[in-house]
């Protein structure tokens, strides 16, 4: 469950940078991660949960925006969403793609800080 | 009326962090891949399930690149025991087992921690078997060159479509265990045609270390990837 180890880093870096920003408690943070990050939503949740006691981030909503893949579509000249991420085809004119533009994100996109501690 | 400040609902400041989670990770990997090209080392991730066949193939490698006199090592990764370093130090070739007792890919720093005694400039090709996992080892850059994912034949010929994450970060496929193609109904067609859906044009090996079916290939493309990297550099 690499899960564990992803929503650590996640716990230090949200941990990090409201100290950075004088401290205080987060009370939400957002992340973004691609359809192709290999991230299981609810054992990233359930990492989360673990890692997050006694840290800045012990009461915070998690927010995970999920990313779609988009590739760049050599026939169209043109990026497009895939529907999924079993064809790396274009899904308009099927023109097999490798050409990925997006859906690999695995990235702590902002924090919501508070300045009162918890209690 | 105004509320005083004592008893206004405090807004929730909103840092934007834009910070990608596996930062540091990525840069240690980016760190040994620049040192590992410049020295002319080509370094090969090995990805797949628990008894696809990595460590076999592994060996019969380690043991064709000593014959030839190219100096080779290894990096084993394992839950916990230190099995496959024993079976692989048969070779002659220099090998080093990281256990991660119960975690469940290798990072970029263990693999740096355990090359620190190593003379690199001196080694040729350098092989890093991942944990036997088809998923968690997919976001963990370890420093490589070329990720070699395995699919054994016993495991069925949709896996690539069940693991499109890990097969879409390799760079080289291979199905092992060839030998069994036709006792398992392998279709290798539809094989080829999954990995192919989930990453156009990636190179496919069927190997067999009992019969030696495509270990020449392999070993034909390990050579072609590690004179691109002089190349590259020139």
């Amino acid at each position: 469950m690499h899960e564990l180890s992803i929503a650590a880093h996640v716990v230090e870096i949200g941990g990090r940078h409201a100290a950075a920003h004088g401290g205080g408690r987060v009370v939400a943070v957002t992340l973004r991660i691609g359809r192709l990050a290999c991230v299981h939503e609810e054992a990233l949740r359930y990492g989360f949960e673990l890692v997050r006691v006694d840290t800045p981030l012990a009461t915070a909503e998690l927010r995970i925006v999920s990313v779609p893949v988009r590739v760049w579509c050599p026939a169209c000249r043109a990026e497009r969403e895939l529907p999924g991420i079993q064809r790396f085809a274009c899904p308009d004119c099927g023109t097999p793609t490798g050409d990925i533009r997006a859906g690999r994100e695995l990235d702590v996109d902002s924090i919501e800080l508070v300045d009162t501690p918890a209690t | 009326m105004t509320p005083t400040d004592a008893t206004r609902p405090q807004l929730p400041r909103i840092l934007e962090v834009r910070t990608r989670i596996l930062k540091q990770n990525d840069e240690t990997a980016r760190a040994l891949r620049a040192r590992f090209e410049s020295l002319g080392l080509l370094v090969v991730n090995m990805v797949s399930s628990p008894g696809t066949g990595k460590t076999a193939l592994l060996q019969e490698t380690l043991a064709r690149f000593m014959a030839r006199g190219v100096p080779v090592a290894a990096v084993v990764g394992d839950l916990e025991t230190d099995n496959d370093a024993r079976r692989l130090a048969t070779s002659g070739a220099p090998v080093q087992q990281i256990m991660t007792h119960g975690l469940c890919h290798l990072e970029a720093d263990m693999v740096q921690a355990r090359l620190a005694g190593w003379d690199l400039a001196r080694l040729h090709y350098l092989f890093i078997e991942n944990v036997g996992n088809l998923v968690c080892p997919t976001s963990w850059d370890l420093g490589e060159s070329v990720r070699l994912a395995l699919l054994s034949v016993t495991e069925g010929e949709d896996k690539p479509l069940k693991y499109p994450g890990l097969f879409n970060t390799a760079d080289i496929a291979a199905f092992t265990k060839i030998d069994l193609a036709s006792a398992c109904d392998f279709d290798r067609d539809a094989a080829r045609a999954h990995v192919e859906a989930v990453r156009p044009g990636m190179p496919i090996l069927e190997t067999s270390v009992k019969t030696g079916a495509g270990i020449d290939a392999w070993l034909d493309y390990l050579a072609d990837r590690r004179r691109a990297l002089g190349s590259a550099s020139a």
